[in-house]
C-alpha cells in the first residue's frame, strides 16, 4: 500500500479535481496503475516524458498524470507525437490510444508510423467498443456482437491489432491484459525502452457498454475471461489451432531491430551538409 | 553606377520564395503532403531543411501533416505545411486544435480552382471564407494573401511573426499564379530579417499557470521537456489547461482567444495603398488579382480616371480601420476576385451602403486581366 501511494503522490497530478471520468470497474485505471509503475521503473524524469493521447474514455489518462500531457484530436495522437519526437528526439514520446482511435479514425497513421519506425511508444486499449459515445461498433468488435449501432449484431471482422502492427513494421509489438497487471508492467516499461515504434495492445473490457449489451457479465467476469482467453505466446506455439479457438496469445509478438527514423534522419542532414558545404566550395565563398 | 540593393537578387517562382521566407523567419520543421500546385514548398524544404539542421517529413496525408506541425511547435521548434484547396480542407479540424490550444504554426494554402479535385492546375481564390471558418466553432484566425514572388517571401516571414507573437496559427493564402511566376526578387541579409519568437515563461515551474490571462491576452508558452510540465487539449480548458464546463471558465478562456487578436487589430492588419488619396474609384483587390489592378489602376489614371488601390495584404481579421477612410472618401469602388465574390460581400458590410460596391468575378481558372478591370473602371 506504502508503494501504491508513494507512485500516486509522485506521478498523479494533485491540482486537477479528481475523481476521474471512468466507470467503476474500468481497465483505464488498472492500465493507468501499470503505466506509472512501468515509468517509474525505467528511472526517466517526469520532464523527459511526454504523454500523448487521443479521443475517448483511454484519451483522458493524459489529463491526470504529472508529466508533458497532450490530449489531441480523434485519431491523430500519432502524428502528433511524431512532431515532437523530430523535433525533440532527446523525449520519450508515449501515445495512449483506443481501438477505434487507433485503428479506425486514425488506422492510416497507425500502420504508416509503424513503417517509419520511429521512435514511439504506442498503447492501444482494445475494449472491443466506443466506450464513450454509448457503444458503438469498433474495428475490433467480433463478428456477430451486438452493440449500439449493430442492434441486429455486427457483421464485420475484427482487426487483430498487435498482428497488424507486426505486419506494418513495428520494432516491438507485444500484447497484454488488465487482468495479468504485473505483465503488463513489464511489457510497457520494455516498450518505452526499446530504440524504435513500440505498440502495445491491452485487451481491456468495457462491462458498461459491451458487456452489459452482450450479456458478459460485470467487471469481475469479463476480467475472468481474460484470465482464461489469454494463453503466453511461447505456450501458444506448442498448441495446436484447435485448442487455441476462442483464445489470445499475450506476451511480445516481435522484437526486431530496424533502423530507427531519427538516426536514418541524421544520416539525411548529415548528407544535406556536406553537399551544402560542396557547393559553397564550389561557388568560391568557403 | 546605381546602387545595388542589399541582400541577393534572384529569379524565384512564389512557391520557393516562401521557402526562403520560411527559412529567414526560423522555421525548422515541415511536414506536407505532395498536392498540386504547392508541391514545390514540399520539394525544396526537403532540400534545405536537413542542411540548416531542421526535420522535413512527408506524411501520409494532410491530416496527419498538420498534426505533426503542431506537435513539433509543442515540442519548441517553429513550423509549417503547405497544401492545396483538398488538403487545406482536410487539415480543418487540426487548424481548430491550433486556435484552442494556441499553438503556434503556418499553414500555407496555394489555392486552386474548386469545388472538389476542382482545377489543380488553375488559379483561384476560392478558399478566402474557408480560411476564416472552415474549422467548425467560433474561433480567431489570421490569414494573410501575397501577390508576387516578393510578397511571398515578405508575408511567410510575417506569417511566422504574427504567429509566434499571438499563439495563433496563421494561413498564408498564396493562389496558383503567385506560387508559379517566376520574377525577380530580393533576399534581404538575415540580420535584416525581422524574427519574432514566442515568449517562455521565465517565472518557478512551480509558478506557471499557463493559460493564465494577462494585458496581452497571450500567455507565455513553455515548450515539451523545459521542465514547465502542463496538459494541452482541445477541449476548452481552464487557466491551468484542464477540461472545464464551468460556464465562468468558459467565457473566459473563450473571450479571451478573440480578445488577443482584437485587441491587436492595428499591428495585424496591413494594406498597401496607390494613389488613395484622391480617389474616386477605387478598387480593392488581394493575391494575383491585385496585380492586374494595380497595372489597371494606373492606365486609369492615364485616362483621366481617378481611381486608387487597396491591396489586401491581411485578410483576416479584415482590415476594416485601414481601408474604412478610404472607402468613405471615393465614390464607387470595384472588389475583383476569383471567386462568385467572398471578399466583396464583407467589403459591402464594411461599406453600408456609404459607397457603392461593385465585383468582377471570374470562376474560369484564368486570372482576370488588367484590360478587364480597366474596362469597368471607365464606365463607374
Amino acid at each position: 500500500m506504502a508503494e501504491v501511494t508513494r507512485l500516486v503522490h509522485k506521478y498523479l497530478r494533485h491540482d486537477k479535481k479528481f475523481p476521474h471520468v471512468w466507470c467503476p470497474g474500468c481497465g483505464n485505471g488498472i492500465l493507468l496503475g501499470s503505466l506509472i509503475r512501468a515509468i517509474d521503473s525505467t528511472g526517466l524524469q517526469k520532464d523527459e516524458i511526454v504523454i500523448v493521447s487521443g479521443i475517448g474514455c483511454s484519451g483522458r489518462i493524459s489529463v491526470y498524470v504529472d508529466f508533458n500531457t497532450l490530449h489531441t484530436t480523434h485519431g491523430r495522437a500519432l502524428t502528433f507525437a511524431t512532431g515532437i519526437k523530430l523535433a525533440n528526439p532527446g523525449l520519450n514520446v508515449i501515445v495512449i490510444m483506443g481501438d477505434g482511435d487507433a485503428t479506425a479514425i486514425g488506422g492510416n497513421h497507425f500502420i504508416h508510423a509503424a513503417r517509419r519506425n520511429l521512435d514511439l511508444t504506442a498503447i492501444v486499449v482494445n475494449n472491443n467498443i466506443y466506450g464513450m459515445t454509448g457503444g458503438q461498433y469498433s474495428p475490433t468488435t467480433p463478428y456477430g456482437a451486438l452493440a449500439a449501432t449493430a442492434p441486429y449484431g455486427n457483421i464485420e471482422h475484427a482487426f487483430s491489432i498487435a498482428e497488424l502492427a507486426v505486419t506494418a513494421g513495428a520494432g516491438m509489438v507485444s500484447r497484454g491484459t488488465v487482468f495479468y497487471a504485473s505483465m503488463l508492467d513489464e511489457l510497457i516499461g520494455k516498450a518505452i525502452l526499446k530504440r524504435g515504434f513500440a505498440v502495445v495492445e491491452v485487451v481491456s473490457h468495457c462491462h458498461t457498454q459491451y458487456g452489459r449489451r452482450n450479456r458478459l457479465g460485470g467487471p469481475v467476469e469479463m476480467l475472468r475471461w481474460q484470465k482464461e482467453a489469454a494463453v503466453r505466446i511461447e505456450k501458444a506455439k506448442e498448441m495446436t489451432q484447435e485448442q487455441l479457438r476462442g483464445k489470445f496469445t499475450v506476451g511480445i509478438l516481435a522484437d526486431r531491430d530496424l533502423p530507427v527514423y531519427t538516426q536514418e534522419y541524421d544520416k539525411v542532414r548529415e548528407a544535406a551538409r556536406a553537399m551544402a558545404l560542396e557547393r559553397g566550395k564550389a561557388d568560391g565563398k568557403i | 553606377m546605381t546602387k545595388r540593393p542589399p541582400g541577393r537578387q534572384l529569379v524565384l517562382q512564389g512557391n520557393e520564395a516562401i521557402v526562403e521566407g520560411a527559412l529567414a523567419a526560423g522555421c525548422r520543421f515541415f511536414a506536407g503532403y505532395p498536392i498540386t500546385p504547392a508541391t514545390e514548398i514540399s520539394e525544396v524544404m526537403s532540400y534545405r531543411l536537413p542542411a540548416v539542421g531542421g526535420t522535413f517529413i512527408q506524411m501520409e496525408d494532410e491530416i496527419a501533416s498538420l498534426g505533426t506541425v503542431i506537435g513539433a511547435s509543442l515540442a519548441g521548434v517553429k513550423s509549417m505545411t503547405a497544401t492545396s484547396g483538398p488538403g487545406f480542407s482536410l487539415m480543418q479540424e487540426n487548424l481548430g486544435f491550433a486556435c484552442t490550444a494556441e499553438v503556434p504554426c503556418v499553414i500555407v494554402n496555394v489555392m486552386r480552382g474548386g469545388p472538389s479535385t476542382g482545377l489543380p492546375t488553375r488559379v483561384s481564390q476560392g478558399d478566402v471564407m474557408q480560411a476564416r471558418w472552415g474549422t467548425h466553432g467560433d474561433h480567431p484566425i489570421i490569414v494573410l494573401a501575397a501577390s508576387t514572388t516578393q510578397d511571398c517571401f515578405t508575408a511567410t516571414v510575417r506569417a511566422f511573426n504574427l504567429s509566434e507573437k499571438y499563439r495563433t496559427p496563421v494561413i498564408l493564402l498564396a493562389d496558383e499564379v503567385v506560387a508559379h511566376t517566376r520574377e525577380k526578387i530580393c533576399l534581404p541579409r538575415p540580420e535584416e530579417v525581422e524574427v519574432i519568437d514566442r515568449i517562455m515563461p521565465n517565472m518557478p515551474p512551480d509558478w506557471f499557470i499557463p493559460y493564465e490571462d494577462n494585458s496581452r491576452g497571450v500567455p507565455p508558452m513553455s515548450m515539451f521537456g523545459d521542465g514547465y510540465r502542463y496538459h494541452v487539449t482541445g477541449l476548452i480548458h481552464d487557466v491551468r489547461g484542464f477540461p472545464t464546463e464551468r460556464r465562468d471558465e468558459i467565457t473566459a478562456f473563450l473571450n479571451r482567444i478573440f480578445r488577443k487578436i482584437t485587441q491587436h487589430l492595428l499591428d495585424i492588419q496591413q494594406i498597401e495603398e496607390e494613389m488613395t488619396e484622391d480617389a474616386e474609384v477605387l478598387v480593392i483587390a488581394y493575391g494575383s488579382v491585385s496585380r492586374s489592378a494595380r497595372r489597371a489602376v494606373r492606365e486609369a489614371r492615364e485616362n483621366g480616371v481617378k481611381a486608387g488601390l487597396i491591396q489586401l495584404v491581411t485578410l483576416w481579421p479584415f482590415p476594416r480601420q485601414a481601408v474604412e477612410p478610404v472607402l468613405r472618401r471615393a465614390r464607387v469602388a470595384l472588389v475583383p476576385e476569383l471567386n462568385m465574390g467572398q471578399m466583396s460581400r464583407e467589403v459591402k458590410r464594411i461599406s453600408q451602403g456609404a459607397t457603392r460596391i461593385e465585383t468582377l468575378n471570374r470562376i474560369d481558372g484564368n486570372l482576370i486581366t488588367p484590360g478587364e478591370i480597366l474596362t469597368r473602371l471607365v464606365r463607374m
